[in-house]
């Protein structure tokens, strides 16, 4: 705010100088110009009549003549004053208003404006670096989820578009470039309640600069990169960039995962889900043959995970040398019946459309359906508003990579127990997750699961830790009763505790809750507010784990206390 | 040799000896005291508030403070005037003169401090 006051007023010199010059030279000359009293007494208007007169006639408000008829040369002056006036103070309020409309003074406003919102953020925030199609999907799942989001866009149009959003919480923005360090300190990087960084960036020279800054000049804060060619990937990791998502590498590891064992891809399509929409249905792509059109990277990511998991691949590619496919490879785009033949449709049991086209992809898949009605089709979506044709389409598999980089994103920052979680499930086999599906639909119904951690520590469960400290006996289990009636169980499932170096998978609810222990739990939507409130509240937790409802506040206390005395 | 530091520092110094010469004189003698000599001042330092706007250094901040006292002293002093005239009728007596005499050398006070500023900083940015 300084600094805009400091512009306004440097270049509102001139105009105040001229204004408090216009001023004295009228009341100076008014006091001079001789005038006369009723009475015919020569009389000189007092200084203090004089720059009365001169307030009044400058705005043009003009009261009359005060205290006496003015002289034939008083008038003579008024005159010259009334215009001098005039024009000093439409100079001033013109200027003013030009610069208030000046673009230079605009972003310095905006600018002005963007650092007192961050500085004034009492709660966690991520600063977003990038507005595109993709950032635009994350900034408004995370203020969905309640978290708030800081972006930084070099394009004005993008923020603009950011403003006229409509996003439950205001979202600062920046039109700047997010590769400068300067701007991401701007954004809050060095802000004790800044929770990471998020780079969406177009380019990936942008990406890697923004995470290289983050590392050198806040090294607690993480950063969350989305990369798209291996090589920035690896480059982004050997500088310990925290989590690395590369939408088309974890949407070929998911699909392999379906591949393998469907049981397993459900939990996982569950967990990461982002809405509470009804339950996805579950998705078993066959094994077999499958026709890979469009060898680019997402193609690449495919083939390597199916052919990992054993799946034959034949792929068509309209320009087979620029991009190294594989030998065997049908060159064309795929859209015609013919190229489809040629790679064997009728004996495929699913085709994947991964060119970087969204009508060719589409085109690509109704041809192969027409030539054989029982494909598995599995389409690549590039462009977010083309989502309604790939919904009439109905295909079995959509890949749309910002829906899949945001739900990734929710998980790390909403459920970062999510991340361990996944990874031991891994090593179980398709029995066990067959078990965990049957468990986790039992306890949550037809609704997609919500995943919530909860940390046994002062800022998230006080009274919890609290009881654990005095050697109360509180188990999970008491964690899951439900604080309203103690009779029934909240409608969730524990799958992690985190203590120490140990970790437990799917843990018993006779186990005992120790202070600092870290759960990850999933559970019907609205179910984490309820068991945060037995966690913070001393009075719930005393219900559900001894069952006697505990008077609240002092006196009752002491009342309660003088009765079983 | 900068035109805009003469103009400067002339604005600066002039509202000082504005100052300085309605200041001096008997505190309460209404002779010795030009009510015209007051309005100048005022109109100087101002101008000299003007001038200083803007400033980003912190010799600037100090610079701008002063003149801002010196305003508000002066402006007071000139309502006190004012209300002695023109409002109660009383004329300029001791009283009121050694008021407003008192308040303007309030005035000259920042007004000394601003030059003093100027001065040093002068010295300081020699170049």
């Amino acid at each position: 705010m300084p600094d805009v006051i400091f512009l306004l007023f440097r270049r509102m010199r001139a105009p105040l100088v001229t204004l408090i010059l216009t001023y004295a030279v009228a009341t100076t000359g008014l006091v001079l110009v001789p005038g006369e009293t009723p009475d015919g007494e020569p009389w000189h208007m007092s200084l203090f009549h004089a720059f009365y007169v001169v307030s009044y006639t400058g705005p043009t408000i003009g009261f009359g003549e005060i205290p006496y008829p003015f002289s034939g040369a008083q008038r003579l002056w008024v005159m010259f004053a009334i215009y001098a006036t005039v024009i000093a103070w439409l100079y001033a309020i013109g200027t003013l208003l030009a610069i208030l409309q000046d673009p230079a003074f605009r972003r310095v406003v905006n600018l002005s404006h963007f650092r007192r919102s961050v500085r004034r953020l009492a709660e966690p925030f991520y600063i977003v670096c990038g507005y595109g199609e993709n950032g635009a999907l994350l900034v408004r799942a995370l203020t969905d989820e309640g978290i708030r989001p800081v972006v930084v866009d070099s394009d004005s149009d993008r923020i603009d578009a950011l403003k006229v959003e409509g996003l439950s919480v205001e979202v600062p923005g920046l039109c700047a470039r997010a590769d400068d360090p300067e701007v991401l300190v701007t954004a809050g990087l060095n802000h004790p309640d800044c929770a990471g960084v998020i780079a969406v960036s177009r380019e990936e020279a942008t990406t890697l600069s923004i995470a290289v800054a983050c590392k050198l000049l806040a090294p607690r804060v993480p950063v969350i990169c989305r990369a798209r060619y291996r090589d920035t990937e690896a480059n982004l990791a050997s500088f310990g960039t925290d989590h690395i998502i590369n939408p088309f590498d974890t949407f070929a590891e998911r699909f392999a995962m379906a591949v393998r064992s469907p049981a397993m891809y459900l939990i996982y399509a569950w967990l990461t889900g982002i809405e509470h929409q009804p339950v996805a249905r579950p998705v078993v792509p066959p094994r077999g043959k499958w026709i890979l059109c469009g060898y680019g990277r997402f193609g690449k990511a495919m083939r390597e995970r199916l052919t990992r998991e054993g799946v034959e691949t034949v792929v068509v590619e309209a320009e087979p040398g620029r991009t190294k496919a594989p030998l065997g490879t049908v060159a064309g785009r795929g859209t015609e019946a013919g190229t489809l033949r040629e790679a064997d449709v009728e004996e495929a049991m699913g085709i994947i459309a991964g060119t970087d086209n969204d009508p060719n992809n589409l085109s690509i898949l109704l041809t192969a359906r027409a030539l054989n009605p029982h494909l598995f089709t599995v389409a690549r979506q590039c462009r977010g508003h083309n989502q309604p044709i790939f919904e009439a389409a109905d295909l079995d598999l959509v890949l749309d990579a910002g829906t899949i980089f945001t739900r990734e994103v929710l998980g790390l920052i909403t459920a970062p127990l999510l991340g361990d979680f996944l990874a031991r499930t891994l090593d179980q086999d398709d029995a066990w997750a067959n078990v965990l599906v049957s468990r986790i639909s039992a306890a949550v119904g037809d609704e997609l699961p919500d995943t919530w951690s909860l940390t046994v520590g002062q800022r998230s469960a006080p009274a919890l830790l609290e009881a654990v400290r005095e050697g109360a006996p509180v188990t999970l289990g008491h964690l899951l009763t439900d604080p309203r009636r103690r009779e029934r169980w909240l409608p969730a499932l524990p799958l992690l505790l985190k203590r120490a170096s140990e970790e437990v998978l799917l843990p018993e609810t006779e186990l005992a809750v120790e202070a600092g222990d870290r759960l990850l739990f999933c559970g019907r939507a609205g179910t984490q507010r309820l068991m945060g409130w037995t966690a913070a509240d001393h009075n719930l937790l005393a219900y559900v784990t001894t069952g006697e409802d505990r008077p609240r506040g002092l006196l009752w206390d002491w009342l309660a206390r003088r009765r079983t005395a | 040799m900068n035109l805009e530091k003469t103009i400067f520092a002339f604005v600066i110094v002039l509202a000082m000896t504005i100052n300085f010469g309605f200041f001096l004189g008997d505190i309460d003698n209404p002779i010795h005291h030009n009510v015209y000599e007051l309005f100048a001042a005022i109109v100087v330092s101002l101008i000299a508030t003007v001038m200083k706007l803007g400033e980003r250094t912190q010799i600037g901040a100090l610079l701008l403070a002063t003149s801002l006292v010196a305003d508000v002293q002066l402006i007071i002093g000139a309502i006190v005037w004012a209300t002695a005239v023109h409002v109660l009728e009383t004329g300029l007596t001791s009283h009121a003169m050694a008021a407003i005499v008192s308040l303007s050398g309030g005035a000259l006070l920042a007004n000394i401090v601003s030059v003093t500023l100027l001065v040093a900083e002068t010295i300081m940015g020699r170049r």
